[in-house]
């Protein structure tokens, strides 16, 4: 923070975290080995990022990070395997990777079924539906005066709980997974396409006007434009809610393949490092498909402010 | 409140739709055990029905329209039939046993005698759902904010912090944590950790992350302006903190609060969803759908919407006052 002065302080004021930390790693080390060799790992790894931000190199936002989550890791490993937890409660780490790797395939046609065929093609439906619609009520303040409320009002509803009744409806595979995407996907969208396409500002209008552009032409040179960012809000925030509803509605039934049904089945088998390497994966998943829409935003609204360098 | 009408029509719109809805997707079921009970049906075996569309059925059935509507175990009932549920599971229970004469107990301020309103409290009744459903929301929400005001202060303060940390915030946001939240329970379960507790633990999870995004944009807000003003006074960095960060964040904070909260009732009832909890409106989902009692998922459902909408209007109502008394309302 360039904001925040450091007064002047002395040598002993500066390094007087450092004593307090290293003070307390020897006292807890004295008690439990374990906890002190755990805080000292933590103490180095803090003291530095702590060093490290201090840079001014610009490598610095993405070492720092980097180092934290590595820290992190480490950290888990090392009280898994100090204190002997059992597997069936937390697997460290490296167990994790080791189920990753050994079982690639079965994870990969979990990701499939789950990723692609229902949260994907549900996003894909959802979204476009809810596009059509804002589009469709555009011209109607009224209605979009209605569905505003609503539409934020049911935005904020606990919709993964429909599972049930959409699975009941469309049977165990993966379009009963896609069409509680469709749900969960419409009114967040809906919501911010009908406030994106009303952000363009009287003086642009009067500009289109003035080039007698017809309603469509407008729309489609200058307010669906102008409504990307918002879109774009809409379907980063929807990346995380169509995998949260795939692998949910899984739950409730699903063939024997399906990332949630994975994780519910081999929970029960106790076999806690596929649970976790599930987990891993829909964290990639996850990730990746949030990275790939913010991706596209970057390429499609890059007259935006918030996308200038 | 010129928005009334609209939001009345859209309401109107969706119950309509609804209610047309019905007959199509109970058709089938209602033709089906109308071909069993030896009425006249068109195609008349199972077999040939199965292969004819369903708007040719309805058309050639007319008189099997009634019987979709009314069907017993619908898979999409009338909405009205919702509303009975939650009224019958509610205050109905209450009222029956008052008829039944139970009632000659000392009553008290609602009206209804101890043992009615034992009956209340009772795993039958939705509002008992609702409350195993919300205390642990709540008691999680309030965890997970002050952790979050707590991280995000932390955040705006401490560079390291704000370069290690934030990012993994941020990251976290994009994985579908709410997935694992059955797994999370059954394994603090194993632990040891029951009660309130380990569904709290996802809500506030949940509630966590829009809470510190929000509140480090809010303590952030103040600009080049007012930072440099506060130091004209030379005032210390926490006084910074306490007369203009902080104020200056609140608009944030309750922006997060409200998603918060929200994410923290949806954590609890999937929290409750498949690990055989026998209490609470996730409990009711998955034992609808195990027995397919819709008309009780429906009802669940409904409820769980209630719950929302209250937490939602406690925050909004909240914020205005404050804000209101702060200068800070628009």
């Amino acid at each position: 923070m360039s904001m925040m002065q450091t007064p002047p302080t002395s040598t002993l004021q500066r390094n007087l975290p450092v004593l307090v930390g290293a003070g307390i790693t020897v006292l807890a080390g004295l008690i439990d080995w374990r906890l002190g060799a755990l805080l000292a790992v933590w103490l180095l790894a803090w003291g530095a990022n702590v060093l490290l931000s201090r840079q001014a190199a610009p490598q610095v936002r993405f070492i720092v990070p980097v180092l934290f989550g590595v820290t992190l890791l480490v950290l888990w490993q090392m009280a898994v395997r100090l204190y002997g937890i059992n597997q069936v409660i937390l697997p460290a780490p490296t167990d994790i990777w080791a189920a990753l790797i050994s079982s690639t395939p079965i994870l990969w046609a979990d990701f499939v079924q789950t990723v692609v065929k229902g949260a994907l093609s549900g996003y894909v439906i959802g979204a476009a539906l809810a596009i059509g619609t804002a589009i469709a009520v555009d011209r109607s303040s009224f209605l979009q005066r209605g569905l505003l409320p609503v539409g934020n009002f049911i935005a904020a509803l606990p919709i993964v709980g429909t599972a049930p009744i959409l699975v009941m409806w469309f049977g165990f595979g993966w379009q009963s997974k896609a069409a509680v995407v469709v749900i969960m996907v419409f009114f967040p969208m809906l919501v911010n396409t009908v406030a994106g396409l009303k952000a363009t500002d009287a003086m642009q209008r009067d500009l289109m006007h003035t080039y007698a552009a017809s309603y469509w032409q407008s729309l489609i040179k200058l307010r669906l434009p102008a409504a990307l960012p918002f879109i774009f809000n809409g379907l980063k925030v929807c990346t995380t809610l169509a995998l949260i509803g795939a692998i949910v509605a899984e739950f409730f039934g699903s063939p024997i393949v399906g990332m949630g049904f994975r994780i519910k089945t081999s929970f029960g088998r106790l076999e806690l490092d596929m649970v976790w390497a599930s987990i891993a994966v829909a964290a990639i998943a996850g990730s990746g498909f949030y990275g790939l829409v913010a991706l596209t935003e970057r390429q499609l609204t890059f007259w935006h402010p918030s996308q200038r360098k | 409140m010129r928005n009334i009408l609209p939001i009345l029509t859209i309401v109107a719109a969706i119950l309509g739709i609804w209610l047309a809805a019905v007959a199509p997707m109970n058709f089938r079921l209602a033709l089906d055990a109308a071909t069993r009970a030896g009425e006249d049906v068109m195609p008349a075996t199972p077999d040939e029905q199965g292969e004819t569309g369903l708007v040719r059925l309805m058309l050639d059935n007319p008189s099997v329209l009634p019987a979709a509507y009314n069907f017993e175990r619908p898979r999409l009932p009338q909405p009205q039939w919702v509303l009975v549920e939650i009224y019958e599971n509610t205050v109905g229970l209450a009222r029956r046993c008052e008829w039944q004469g139970w009632s000659d107990e000392n009553d008290n301020w609602t009206g209804l005698s101890d043992g009615c309103l034992r009956v209340v409290a009772h795993n039958r009744s939705l509002l008992f759902h609702a409350w195993q459903t919300m205390a642990p929301t709540l008691l999680g929400f309030a965890i997970g904010t002050g952790l979050g005001i707590l991280l995000a202060v932390g955040i705006v303060h401490n560079r390291a912090m704000d370069l290690g940390v934030m990012p993994w915030a941020i990251a976290s946001q994009t994985i579908p944590i709410l997935a694992i939240a059955p797994m999370v329970i059954v394994v603090l379960n194993a632990v040891g950790v029951q009660g309130l507790l380990p569904k709290s633990l996802i809500s506030s999870y949940l509630s966590f992350f829009p809470v510190v995004v929000g509140m480090v944009k809010g303590l952030r807000s103040p600009g080049a302006m007012d930072l440099d003003l506060m130091r004209t006074y030379s005032a210390s960095n926490s006084q910074i903190f306490w007369k203009l960060r902080l104020p200056a964040s609140l608009p944030y904070l309750f922006a997060s609060l409200k998603v918060g909260i929200a994410a923290a009732l949806v954590g609890t009832i999937v929290a409750e969803l498949p690990t055989g909890a026998r209490f609470g409106l996730g409990a009711r989902l998955l034992t609808g759908s195990y027995y397919g009692q819709t008309v009780q998922i429906w009802a669940a459902l409904l409820m769980a919407a209630v719950c929302a909408a209250v937490l939602v209007w406690i925050i909004t109502a909240v914020e205005k006052r404050l804000l209101t008394k702060m200068g800070l309302a628009r």
